[in-house]
């Protein structure tokens, strides 16, 4: 008997605005992960903005409106899962998915605005997008595909350059698994996703507390001082924790910690604090490089924060651990399995 | 057949929204009536006169009462028809309250099923049979599942009053959550000096006999007439030989076992005694663990024991004795703050738990009493609180109180601030909740003579202090919250941090409630008749509660509710016979085929086969076993079975009365 083919995983695939823009290199560099690791993306034809966080401060039924016209979009694919990179366009797809769902409930949220106050959120969504929107995609992180569908196990199979003694602080941000109740993914107090990966990716995952505080967000622009403190404090954790890099999984924190890494320098110096020096890629960037991808796939002369100083210094480390391990280790015996070297052990 | 009804407004409860009278008026239309009428109040001493004089003025046969549950009120107007001299089953009750009033609002419609219902009754009624009710033995004995606080106590009160105890405890020693506790609150006495001399008492009383490491595995029979099966796990130690010297723990080579008397913070051995003032002081092997069993060689314990007690063949054991009552005690186990990722999720060492703090307190505990951070060794000087870790939280699916973790963090928080009197205490709260006699006072005096820290909110964050950890303030902890008072969020660098765990119901909870057939709630917590009147009866007649497996409790509360379970079994077997319900399964021989469909269905055992002077074979109801549930009466085939007061024709003549033809419906 014939074994049934493994099916081939193919999504509809959202890339989000900012992923034209500021963070051109997260999408170059997620398309061309899942080219490498088999996972087909197929453009949703005609996307436009989800809403992002102005959409839903101002109107709910306008923000939901812009996410679920993306999502019968991606239905036009004929795949019915849309991924997406970026945990903010996420949110907003989730939300509009959640709450067209709940089609009985009246309109809670602004009740009576507008005119017919006591009409489902649906039917108002619907009249703004002048059709009905039976909705039957789902959004669903770039990284949840690839730690879920993908697999760990997998990953690590296809991986060619490890990225041996790179000491990494994995950052998911906010709102890449909260809240709960509308992500349903990982922990949300202590997600494990992006450690495991990067751990397959062949990096050191340093015990990074601070994996979903925030930094400061679009407070950039109305507080800068917000978002200074807040990056700050975890760019002062990373560095604590002796990790190389800050590997990041969201545009806005990227951005924040990267493009703003002079801001958040000079707050910190204000404050007597260190002038931070760590680069901020994307997973994908990592996860591409330990694929083998060439560079220029990846978009890493894109970062404001070359990572080129931290991977040299990570393959010296490397290096050096392998030196150390050949001269002291005896041939065989138990020796040999312990970590050559103390700093490969994750920060408690 | 003379029927009379009476339909009852229960003040407003009813009147509200049926029309009383309307249905009284229906009612005199019905086959057999010759009387109805309405009530303000049926249950009254008035109502109850007005049925009796009735009975005997209009010479009836039989009474339907409309009015609440029969779970309410049924037995009172049994008593009521009785008393006029009529059989007690020619009474039938039609549920016009909890099933019509209180869902509906609507009287038209609610009018019409009312009087549905009592046709309904009135139907059922025309084939009711007087019913005798027939007496049977009481076994004298009680059964008590958990030897916690509240089974001890329960077993000493029922001991003192006459009654013969079987004390069963799934752990080695009785003893349960307040053995482990240092001291207690609001008069911070030794817990194991007040529970010590009860533990005594329970070891050495002549009717109490003590089944440590056993569990319950089935329960049988009825109320006064139970037949328990109890699994005795093997010690693989004759406790009969057993003197509890001691001298196998010295000798075991396992030492590096998580000793659970101790909360996991201390190392103990494959063989253990788990405390000092262990009842019974006994030894025993976990074979999970030991050498023997797990390497299959060491036997050091068998060479040293000088009693020769140790068997490593020893075998589990079966017991089974009859009771007559049962008083379940099974406490409860603590929530698993690993769920709590913001607080570590059990990763940090210096963040622990309430009862791991506890046994550190505790001067017989791993520490002797000194407390010490499990990191480093080292003195806490900052040690903070945090309350509400598993209550009142819905998103860990615990949104109810635990009751009593309020008291014991003002209680630690004061112990700590004895033991280490440079240290400072911080406990961040949601409320504080001090409810019991002098229990406000005590929290006070946390505050004001302790000066213990009280901020009120919830702890964002905990995570390991940036730095060295060998340096000064390294290795401390940062807890980041809000204090809601004054609007502001807060930073504590803690040396030790204390989790104060709420309460969770007994693993195995709701097996246990399976076996007992007693009813649970969505946490696991056993369910009380009567929340306000039966408080420590259950559904089942003659299984009672005590403790906290029927909610948190604290220690005063969970004695209280242990006397009071002791109490309601000694009245129920201070009698020597008690009657059987008569509502049960009755064999037709004549039709009966002896196919055996109704014993092998029968869930109580009450069905048997017995053999004719021909060979062939007929079913028999064990009357004292049937519990008139009817499930043989429907997997008959040929309809041999009925179950009196229910049988086939009294039933189908409600289907009847309520499914009439369109004729019925508009000539009515």
């Amino acid at each position: 008997m014939i074994a049934p083919a493994p099916e081939k995983l193919t999504l509809a695939y959202y890339p989000g605005c900012s992923q034209t823009g500021t963070a051109a290199e997260y999408d170059t560099s997620a398309r061309a992960c899942c080219a490498a690791l088999g996972v087909t993306l197929v453009d949703v034809p005609d996307w436009t903005c989800c809403g992002s966080t102005p959409a839903h401060t101002v109107d709910h039924v306008l923000a939901g409106a812009l996410a679920a016209r993306n999502l019968l979009q991606a239905e036009l694919t004929g795949h019915d899962r849309v991924t997406t990179p970026c945990p903010s366009c996420l949110a907003a797809l989730r939300t509009a998915s959640l709450h067209l769902a709940e089609v009985a409930q009246p309109d809670k949220e602004s009740p009576g605005v507008s005119e017919g106050g006591n009409e489902t959120f649906r039917t108002r969504v619907e009249r703004l997008l002048d059709r009905p929107a039976p909705l039957r995609a789902t959004a669903v992180s770039l990284l949840q595909v690839l730690t879920e569908d993908v697999g760990i196990a997998a990953i690590a199979a296809a991986v060619k350059t490890p990225l041996t003694g790179l000491r990494v602080a994995p950052y998911y941000g906010c709102i890449m698994n909260r809240p709960p109740g509308l992500m349903a993914f990982d922990d949300p107090e202590n997600p494990t996703a992006l450690d495991r990966l990067l751990t397959a990716c062949g990096a050191t995952v340093v015990d990074f507390p601070f994996k979903t505080e925030c930094c400061g967000a679009a407070f950039g622009m109305p507080r800068l001082d917000m978002m200074q403190r807040l990056s700050a404090r975890i760019l002062g954790m990373a560095e604590d924790c002796g990790a190389d890099v800050i590997v990041v999984a969201c545009p806005l924190c990227q951005m924040n910690l990267d493009l703003r890494r002079g801001q958040v320098n000079a707050f910190s110096q204000h404050q007597g604090g260190k002038n931070y020096a760590q680069p901020v890629p994307y997973f994908t960037q990592l996860l591409g490089l330990a694929l083998g991808l060439p560079e220029s796939y990846l978009g890493l002369d894109k970062l404001v924060l070359p990572l080129g100083p931290a991977l040299a210094a990570a393959a010296k480390r490397a290096a050096e651990a392998e030196k150390a391990q050949a001269a002291k280790a005896p041939p065989k015996g138990r020796e040999a399995d312990k970590p050559a070297c103390k700093e490969d052990a994750p920060c408690a | 057949m003379r029927i009379g009804v009476m339909v009852c407004h229960c003040g407003n409860n009813i009147a509200a929204t049926v029309d009383c009278e309307a249905v009284a008026a229906a009612a005199r239309e019905f086959p057999d009536v010759v009387f109805a009428t309405d009530h303000m109040y049926a249950c009254s001493d008035p109502g109850q006169k007005t049925i009796e004089q009735t009975i005997r003025d209009l010479k009836l046969d039989g009474v339907v009462v409309a009015s609440c549950s029969p779970r309410m009120h049924e037995v009172t107007f049994r008593r009521a028809v009785e008393r006029a001299g009529l059989n007690r089953y020619m009474f039938e009750m039609a549920n016009i309250r909890e099933h019509v009033a209180w869902i509906s609002l609507d009287r038209k419609r609610n009018t019409e099923k009312a009087t549905d219902l009592v046709r309904m009754a009135v139907e059922k009624l025309r084939y009711d049979r007087p019913l005798t009710a027939k007496s049977f033995e009481v076994q004298k004995r009680v059964l008590i599942v958990g030897a916690g606080v509240a089974g001890i106590q329960a077993a000493l009160d029922c001991a003192e009053g006459g009654l013969d105890v079987l004390l069963v405890e799934r752990k080695q020693a009785i003893g349960g959550v307040m053995s482990k506790l240092d001291k207690t609150f609001p008069t911070v006495d030794c817990s194991v000096c007040v529970l010590g001399p009860k533990m005594v008492d329970v070891g050495q009383h002549p009717r109490i006999t003590l089944h440590t490491l056993s569990e319950v595995e089935e329960l049988s029979g009825y109320v006064g007439n139970f037949e328990v099966k109890i699994r005795k796990k093997s010690p693989f130690v004759d406790w009969n030989k057993c003197t509890g010297c001691g001298a196998c723990l010295e000798k075991c080579p396992s030492r590096k076992v998580p000793d659970s008397f101790n909360e996991r913070i201390s190392m103990t051995t494959a063989i253990t005694i788990p405390f000092p003032q262990a009842i019974p002081k006994r030894a025993a092997i976990d074979p999970t663990v030991c050498r023997q069993f797990t390497k299959g060689k060491c036997g050091v314990c068998q060479k040293v024991c000088p009693a020769d007690a140790i068997d490593y063949t020893m075998q589990d054991e079966v017991v089974t004795e009859k009771v007559g009552a049962v008083i379940v005690a099974t406490g409860i186990d603590l929530f698993d703050h690993t769920k709590y990722g913001e607080y570590g999720g059990g990763r940090y060492p210096d963040v622990i738990t309430s009862l791991q703090y506890e046994r550190m307190l505790s001067a017989s505990g791993p520490t002797a009493g000194h407390i010490k951070r499990p990191s480093d060794g080292q003195e806490p000087k900052t040690v903070v609180f945090i309350s509400c870790v598993g209550s009142r939280d819905r998103s860990v699916d615990r949104p109810y109180c635990s009751n009593f973790c309020c008291m014991y963090t003002a209680k630690q928080a004061i112990l700590t601030r004895d033991h280490i009197p440079d240290s400072r205490a911080y406990v961040f709260y949601m409320d504080i909740r001090a409810t019991g006699k002098g229990y406000e006072e005590f929290v006070r005096r946390a505050q004001e003579e302790y000066e213990v820290q009280y901020i009120r909110g919830r702890v964002a964050q905990i995570y390991p202090k940036a730095g060295p950890t060998n340096g000064p303030g390294g290795g401390q902890l940062v807890v980041r919250g809000a204090d809601t008072l004054m609007g502001t969020q807060v930073e504590i660098a803690a040396d030790l941090v204390v989790l104060a765990v709420g309460a969770e119901s007994s693993k195995g909870a709701p097996a246990l409630a399976e076996k007992l057939r007693i009813s649970y709630d969505a946490y696991g917590f056993f369910l009380e008749s009567h929340p306000k009147l039966r408080p420590v009866e259950t559904n089942t007649v003659g299984v009672f509660l005590a403790g906290a497996c029927q909610a948190p409790k604290d220690i005063p509360a969970s004695v209280a509710q242990a006397s009071a379970a002791a109490g309601k079994v000694l009245a129920l077997l201070s009698k020597d016979k008690l009657e059987s319900d008569p509502q049960i399964a009755q064999v037709q021989t004549i039709r009966c085929i002896g196919c055996g469909k109704c014993e092998r269905t029968c869930p109580f055992g009450a069905i048997r086969m017995r053999e004719l002077r021909d060979g062939s074979k007929r079913a028999e109801v064990v009357e004292t076993v049937c519990q008139g549930c009817g499930i043989c009466s429907v997997t008959c085939p040929v309809r041999a079975i009925q179950l009196a007061h229910f049988t086939d024709s009294q039933l189908l003549a409600e289907v009847n009365a309520l499914c009439r033809t369109w004729d019925e419906t508009t000539g009515s």
